[in-house]
């Protein structure tokens, strides 16, 4: 057992820890910051792959910004200070048996896959990932198109929170 | 050093879990928790299968980035409706939330 | 042109008329009466030429008349072969029709009041009845069916035409139909008056009876001979064929009963008894239509008819005796009844059934020219004599709209009497007309047909002789009654004094009968009268005698020999007309009523009742027949019964289907049954949707995970489970 296979172990674990702490837990607020825990350790992970940017760009919008708004959100939606009762529906067990054989498909399929068990490569000498991405996301032959509509789907998204959430009084 | 498959395993069983939380928790705003971990876990299953694959092509991390983006708008809107909502029928009981029945 | 294509051209012109009228002229009276005149005028003109500039001067006619023929009916291998036929006895009849048809055709402009106003309150099929003009005067008015009447008797004159000018039995027949149908038209001119409407009925009725016999006759005929032709009837093979064979019948020979069955025929049109019911009745109809139909041609077509088939006639003695029987009872018989009428016009018809009884006895007795001189002089005379009435009548008609005195009978003999100063022309016209008729010695034409009847018949047939001895005194007895009531003495009315003389459109064809009825008689004078007989030769003898002189009848070879001459029927013929008239004119010449009539006989009177046992022996029961028989239990109980049953059952039979299948099982269980299930259905499936969308989640991701097992393990192939 290596180190970084350690690592990834450790890690794996607390995202998958944290994760089950999200879908259980009665307090919402706590769920909301289990899933920054769990937002965390994939950030982790991301920098184990060797995408740094990612794994920053993970930490700033998605703990920064997206978790922030859930806590936002759950504070709106508060009728009283604390949770009362149990907070799975009843049919929960069914969901279980759902995800769990959700798993198990998906864990059958890609085992059948020759790629399956496959180690990394290397990174070539001088490569500088960052740079690459930043060139392949504005570059007009790669993906400055998909990058630009992201843009307007944010911005449309924005216009259609504001108005749907707005108060008018 | 680290298969791909541990990779792919953690994020099939993020999913899972994920996927676990949007069909049993009350709570919309819980729900939509659970769809959170699950687009984390498609992020990880593009990143590890850019950096397993041929790591020149971009196209990985562009396709992650466009998800980031997407989780991003799509947290948005969904909490403005669930606000909106909560301000109508002032509950964020997703079973409680059944106006298109019948 | 030929003289057969201008025969065939003169029954045209009326026919023509007829539907130029119908069709085209119906609201004009000036052009529909100038068609009419016009078609009558080309008729006449084309008779005159066939009869003058041909017949006359055609040599032998009898044997060699003019004819023609065509092929009309198929039959199997031959042809029916209808056509035209002159010969001297349809030359004459041709004449007098024609003279007659114009004169009443002309006549009717001025009966029906041409150039009169529009009348009061005239409704068409009523008589009319009269105007007020602008000076207030009540004045007669014309009739309202002016151009329908045209239109009839120009058809009537068609079928006369058609009947005379033919050569077989067929058309003969045809035009006999016609004339039936004509005298059904004209006797019901007056539609709205009910009485008239029975009279047309009972004139059409009772000369059926006679044209079912005639018809039966015919049929005979055709069978046993293969032709309807005159020409190839009487010849010598096939009459003596015919006098052969037995029929069957009464004993009687077929020709015998040919014969028999034809002559019922003329019984019927020519109302001999016992089928004399109509005639009287016919005189519902306007006096033109009389005169027309009742003396000059329609009853003279019963006795052409039956002179027309004389030869065959002849074979059979038994038929002969019946035929004269029937004549010489019914012209005593009838002359009994119009001693007792007051009416005009019924005295008259009267007179016409016993003067055809007349005719058709001397054709019985075997006196064959007889009979076709006394028909020729007879239409002329009695022509006159309806023409004349006609004329009476208007005269009173005046007189009653100048009193307004609408109850007083114009036609009743007993509200006239001293019309000879106030209508002069009609009176003198009318007189020569009365002592024709009466058979007036030397100077009327009556009195040369009627003297050479008796003459016929004196020798061998004693019985007709006195009975038309007896009969002849009575008609000159009522005729000189009739004449001395209506124009001598003084007038009985009001209406009487204020009577007038008619216009010339109706006393110039009196004034041209008359004539006829004078010089006529003079063509036929036999060669034995004394002082005047041999002066002029008999003509009317030779030249309709010829007609039976065909070589190839051998029963009767040769022209019939005049009647030997013997003084006692003349005595007799100049005693009965003198004594006749002398009584009459004595017995009525004072008389001022109805009251002071001594021969108001109700037997008399009342026709012996023969309407009334008719009515109980024949009408009543055929009437109960169709009514109560046939319409009530047999058509509408027993064949309408059957079709309600049919509409009954089919109704059940609906009403079943309709409960059992429509109702029951389209209805509610496969109808409704679906429309129950659908709802049931859907009720129980609406709960799946929630609103829930976890649960819509569950669902989806469910079945998305069957699905794709599905199509990876079957689809694909792939085996199962396997683990590498």
């Amino acid at each position: 057992m290596t180190l970084p296979q350690i690592f990834f172990l450790i890690t794996a674990f607390v995202i998958l820890g944290s994760a089950l702490m999200v879908v259980t837990t009665r307090n919402l607020i706590h769920a909301a910051l289990w899933l920054i825990v769990t937002l965390f350790g994939v950030a982790v992970l991301y920098a184990l792959l060797n995408a740094g940017f990612l794994a920053v760009v993970q930490v700033v919008v998605y703990i920064g910004a997206i978790a922030i708004l859930f806590i936002f959100a759950v504070m709106l939606t508060r009728k009283e200070m604390r949770d009362r009762g149990p907070q799975l529906n009843r049919g929960w067990w069914l969901s279980g048996v759902i995800a769990a054989l959700t798993f198990g498909g998906l864990f059958w399929l890609l085992q059948a896959w020759s790629g399956f068990s496959k180690t990394a490569a290397d990174f070539p000498s001088g490569f500088d990932a960052v740079g690459q991405l930043g060139n392949a996301l504005v570059s007009p032959q790669a993906f400055v198109l998909p990058f630009e509509v992201a843009s307007v789907l944010l911005l449309a998204a924005l216009v259609g929170a504001v108005y749907v959430a707005f108060n008018r009084k | 050093m680290i298969p791909l498959s541990w990779y792919l395993i953690l994020s099939a069983a993020l999913f899972s879990i994920g996927l676990f939380g949007v069909l049993s928790r009350k709570n919309a705003v819980a729900i939509l928790l659970g769809v959170e971990l699950m687009l984390n876990a498609v992020n990880i299953n593009l990143v590890s299968f850019w950096r397993y694959g041929d790591v020149s092509m971009m196209a990985g991390q562009v396709f992650a980035i466009i998800v980031f983006a997407v989780a991003a708008a799509e947290v948005a809107v969904g909490l403005a409706l669930v606000i909106s909502v909560y301000r109508r029928l002032d509950t964020v009981i997703a079973d409680e939330i059944d106006m298109m029945k019948w | 042109m030929t003289t057969e294509t201008l025969i065939w051209l003169i029954p045209l012109p009326p026919i023509l008329a007829f539907f130029l009228i119908v069709l085209f002229t119906n609201r004009n009276k000036a052009l529909s009466h100038s068609v009419a005149i016009g078609a009558a005028l080309l008729s006449f003109l084309g008779a005159m030429y066939v009869f003058f500039f041909r017949a006359l001067t055609a040599p032998e006619l009898g044997k060699e008349p003019f004819t023609s023929a065509i092929n009309w009916i198929p039959t199997g291998d031959t042809w029916l072969k209808i056509g035209v036929l002159v010969d001297p006895l349809s030359a004459v009849t041709l004449f007098f029709v024609a003279w007659t048809v114009l004169m009443i055709f002309l006549y009717s402009v001025g009966y029906h009041n041409f150039g009169q106003p529009a009348g009061d309150h005239d409704h068409p099929g009523l008589p009319p009845h009269g105007a007020t003009d602008e000076h207030g005067h009540h004045v007669p008015s014309v009739e309202p069916m002016y151009s329908r009447f045209f239109a009839f008797i120009s058809l009537f004159a068609f079928g006369m035409l058609v009947l005379v000018l033919s050569d077989n039995l067929l058309t003969l027949f045809v035009g006999w139909e016609i004339m039936g149908l004509c005298s059904y038209l004209l006797i019901g001119f007056w539609y709205a008056k009910p009485s008239a409407r029975a009279a047309a009925v009972k004139a059409f009725m009772t000369t059926r009876i006679g044209d079912v016999f005639m018809l039966l006759g015919i049929a005979f005929l055709y069978s046993a001979t293969g032709t309807l032709s005159f020409r190839e009837i009487f010849t010598e093979n096939v009459l003596r064929t015919l006098a052969i064979i037995p029929s069957g019948v009464f004993g009687l020979s077929a020709a015998g009963l040919i014969g028999l069955l034809l002559f019922i025929g003329t019984i019927g049109k020519s109302a001999q008894f016992p089928l004399h019911v109509w005639l009287p009745d016919a005189m519902e109809g306007p006096t033109p239509v009389s005169a027309m139909i009742h003396a000059a041609t329609m009853v003279s077509a019963g006795v052409y008819m039956v002179i027309r088939v004389f030869p065959l006639l002849s074979l059979d003695p038994r038929t002969m005796t019946f035929v004269a029987f029937i004549g010489a009872f019914t012209a005593l018989f009838a002359a009994t009844i119009a001693v007792a009428q007051n009416d005009i016009k019924r005295v008259l018809a009267y007179s016409t059934i016993s003067q055809l009884g007349y005719m058709i006895a001397a054709l019985g007795s075997g006196a064959y020219v007889a009979a076709a001189f006394h028909l020729v002089t007879h239409a002329f005379f009695k022509a006159l004599l309806f023409l004349g009435s006609g004329s009476v009548i208007h005269g009173m008609e005046h007189g009653v709209l100048h009193t307004g005195n609408h109850d007083v009978d114009p036609q009743n003999m007993f509200s006239m009497g001293g019309l000879r100063s106030k209508m002069p022309i009609t009176f003198w016209t009318f007189l020569i007309g009365g002592l024709a008729l009466s058979g007036f010695p030397v100077l009327t034409a009556g009195f040369w047909s009627k003297d050479e009847i008796l003459a016929s018949t004196f020798n061998g047939h004693m019985g007709v002789f006195i009975t038309l001895a007896i009969a002849a005194f009575l008609t000159a007895f009522y005729t000189m009654r009739q004449i001395t009531l209506t124009f001598l003495g003084e007038p009985r009315t009001k209406e009487a004094r204020h009577a007038q003389e008619t216009p010339w459109t109706m006393t110039a064809p009196l004034v041209v009968l008359s004539f006829f009825a004078v010089t006529f008689g003079w063509v036929g004078i036999p060669e034995h009268f004394p002082v005047l007989g041999g002066l002029v030769p008999n003509w009317f003898h030779e030249f309709v005698g010829g007609t039976l002189a065909d070589p190839s009848t051998a029963l009767r070879a040769g022209l019939p020999e005049a009647a030997p001459f013997n003084v006692i029927p003349l005595l007799t013929s100049l005693a009965v007309a003198l004594g006749g008239l002398f009584f009459g004119w004595l017995a009525y010449r004072n008389v001022g009523s109805v009251a002071q009539d001594r021969l108001q006989i109700p037997l008399l009177k009342n026709k012996y009742y023969f309407d009334e046992i008719y009515d109980f022996l024949f009408i009543k029961p055929a009437i109960w027949f169709s009514e109560t028989f046939v319409y009530q239990w047999m058509d509408k109980g027993l064949i309408d019964g059957i079709l309600h049953s049919f509409g009954k059952a089919t109704q059940a039979v609906g009403a079943t289907v309709r409960k059992y299948i429509d109702l029951w099982f389209i209805n509610q269980t496969v109808g409704d049954g679906t429309a129950h299930v659908t709802q049931w259905a859907g009720r129980r499936l609406r709960p799946i949707q929630s609103g829930r969308i976890q649960q819509y989640m569950l669902v989806s991701l469910f079945v998305l995970l069957v699905a794709a097992s599905l199509i990876y393990f079957v689809a694909l192939g792939q085996p199962a489970l396997a683990l590498k």
